[in-house]
């Protein structure tokens, strides 16, 4: 009889869900489940209003928007070759600067090379650097970097014209600042997931190496990057997918000048920050041009995100 | 090789001190050096920027810049109050609309039905939101918010910076919620709770400190964004007016970098510096809230 009353009193304490109790679970089930759905139709929104609205461009200039090298606004002749070829110039130029240091201080932080507070300062100054806005890079490239490079790429200009990369002279801005600003953005990027490769790497294979007598760059060229590679492409791609959508610093630093040239010195232009300069004023045509040049953009930067997302899931990094 | 040898003939033991001059070794320590010197090269910029955003900005720190409005070509003197304000106005706007958005769509996310059709989707769709250019939300917004109104606005400028927010507040708060220890959910529903009630009142609170972070750094990415507020934000020389052209920190700088006075030089160098101070606390604090949850 005792055991009865308390099990009746449990009960009390652990009632089955009231109707209300039911209704309220369904309601927010319900709008959790509407914001998930938000978040792919924002997607496909996103992409329907700006690829509908380049569609007058595609009719009236079809396949010559791509191939055209000239930008006249009163002709009304659009191209964007040269803001396609600036992108990807551009990002790969920082890829390659922003790349090769990412990965190196990714080593120097996960191989002991410090003690750990050392390396937790060091890590947060690298962090630091990706949370400084754009435009303030933007600033200090033209009042800092731009007079401080100037005499460097003047010898390199006097001295090795016959080189196609220093045939111009840097007459202020240029891709050259541009893309050293542009792989200053990507480093935090590409030695942050770099990193999370090294560390995913088990503590066995490098006490292998090291108890087959290894000296500790043999052991990190020959058995952990190799082991990380894939971590570290993805990253590599992940960083070079920040670079070909970064606006504001390009748009301050490369010179928005209509042309393709394989020197590092001469002024450039590229798709981000052709549509930040003439957005503000563009009529309905240019506005339709630059809508299709958003869409380029667009399509280039997903193409390559979802190539390192992909490529980080494959490795099965925790990420 | 000489030392081999000598170590063969008396007891075949390896040399086992440092020798640091061997090719093998010396190649490490070269290597080693060139890795530090390139750590080095890696903080000069945020030494350099830091330093430079002191010395020309600070210079220019005082009280007339928090309620004074943008000088006009030749004036001496002037502020960007409005700026600050615009700023504040449009994360906030961003705030209001992707904070609960994120929140709700993570919970279903990481909670209510992780392997699921749709949240496999909407997961991937968040990824390449945040992998999207933010000229490219500027774009958007512009089609879709400043061509139907008919104007430059505010709202456009933090619907905007809304859509780069959500897919940093979603993606963290799945984690953040993901992290709550799994008795503590059976122990919810083994009480008889409804999924609905176990995540408002026993996940939710415990997951808040790493939703926050997450949160703070969305904020703190917002507010030093330019390219999306271009052209849906725009500028303005007057203070806060919602349905107009608003002003903003960083719209200011990128005006004010290409001006040839050297007032306004000085101003977007001090906007800088109060910008970046912003962007800087923000991330401090997220990361002081991050730090506590995990002890």
């Amino acid at each position: 009889m005792a055991e009865h009353t308390s099990l009746q009193r449990s009960q009390s304490i652990s009632k089955p869900p009231s109707a209300g109790d039911i209704f309220t679970n369904n309601a927010f089930r319900a709008l959790t489940l509407a914001f998930t759905w938000g978040i792919v139709l924002l997607l496909a929104y996103i992409l329907f209003r700006i690829g509908g609205k380049a569609i007058p461009a595609v009719k009236e200039y079809g396949f010559s928007l791509l191939t055209g090298t000239t930008w006249d606004v009163n002709n009304r002749t659009f191209g964007i070759l040269p803001e396609i070829w600036g992108t990807l110039y551009s990002s790969m130029l920082a890829l390659l600067l922003g790349g090769f240091f990412g990965v190196t201080i990714a080593i120097f932080l996960t191989q002991n090379f410090l003690p750990r507070t050392l390396e937790t300062i060091l890590r947060s100054i690298i962090e630091l650097l990706a949370a400084i806005p754009s435009v303030v890079y933007g600033l200090w490239g033209i009042f800092v970097l731009i007079p401080l490079i100037r005499p460097l790429a003047d010898f390199l200009n006097a001295h090795f014209s016959w080189i196609p990369f220093f045939s111009t002279s840097l007459s202020g801005p240029g891709m050259f600042p541009a893309a050293l600003v542009l792989s200053i953005m990507i480093l935090p990027t590409v030695a942050a997931i770099s990193q999370d490769a090294f560390r995913a790497i088990p503590r066995k294979t490098v006490e292998a190496a090291f108890g087959m007598g290894t000296t500790r760059w043999e052991a990190i060229l020959r058995v952990m990057l190799p082991t990380a590679a894939g971590g570290i492409f993805g990253a590599l791609v992940l960083g070079l997918g920040r670079a070909l959508g970064e606006t504001m610093a390009l748009a301050m630093l490369v010179g928005n000048s209509n042309q393709i040239s394989l020197s590092v010195f001469a002024p450039a232009n590229t798709l981000a920050a052709l549509l930040a300069l003439n957005f503000p004023e563009a009529g309905d045509t240019e506005i339709a041009v630059l809508m299709f040049a958003a869409c380029v953009l667009l399509l280039i930067t997903l193409l390559v995100n979802m190539l390192g997302a992909l490529i980080i899931n494959r490795t099965g990094m925790k990420r | 090789m000489g030392q081999h040898t000598r170590n063969d003939n008396e007891m075949h033991l390896p040399n086992l001190e440092r020798q640091p001059f061997e090719p093998r070794a010396l190649k490490s320590i070269v290597l080693s050096a060139i890795t530090i010197c390139m750590a080095i090269v890696a903080c000069i910029p945020l030494f350099s920027v830091l330093i430079m955003l002191i010395y020309r900005g600070g210079k220019r720190i005082s009280l007339e810049l928090f309620y004074g409005l943008p000088p006009t070509a030749f004036d001496i003197g002037g502020g960007f109050g409005n700026a600050i304000v615009g700023t504040l106005f449009m994360v906030g706007i961003a705030s209001l609309l992707s904070v609960p958005f994120g929140i709700l769509a993570a919970i279903y996310l990481a909670e209510l039905s992780p392997d699921s059709k749709i949240s496999t989707v909407a997961r991937f769709c968040a990824k390449v939101l945040s992998g999207l250019p933010s000229i490219l939300a500027g774009v958007f917004a512009y089609a879709a918010v400043v061509l139907v109104m008919g104007s430059y606005s505010a709202w456009a400028g933090g619907i905007a910076l809304s859509i780069l927010m959500v897919p940093t507040v979603m993606l963290t708060a799945e984690e953040a919620i993901k992290m709550v220890p799994r008795p503590m959910k059976e122990a919810a529903a083994g009480m008889g709770c409804t999924p609905a009630q176990s995540m408002l009142k026993i996940i939710l609170p415990v997951a808040v400190p790493g939703i926050i972070t997450g949160v703070v750094l969305a904020v703190a990415r917002a507010a030093g964004e330019t390219a999306p507020l271009l052209f849906t934000a725009l500028f303005s020389d007057y203070w806060l007016r919602p349905n107009e052209p608003t002003a903003s920190l960083a719209v200011l700088i990128y005006n004010y970098s290409g001006m040839p006075f050297p007032n306004q030089i000085e101003l977007a160098w001090a906007a800088s510096l109060i910008l970046v101070l912003l962007v800087f606390v923000l991330n401090i604090i997220s990361r002081a809230i991050g730090r506590r949850k995990n002890v």
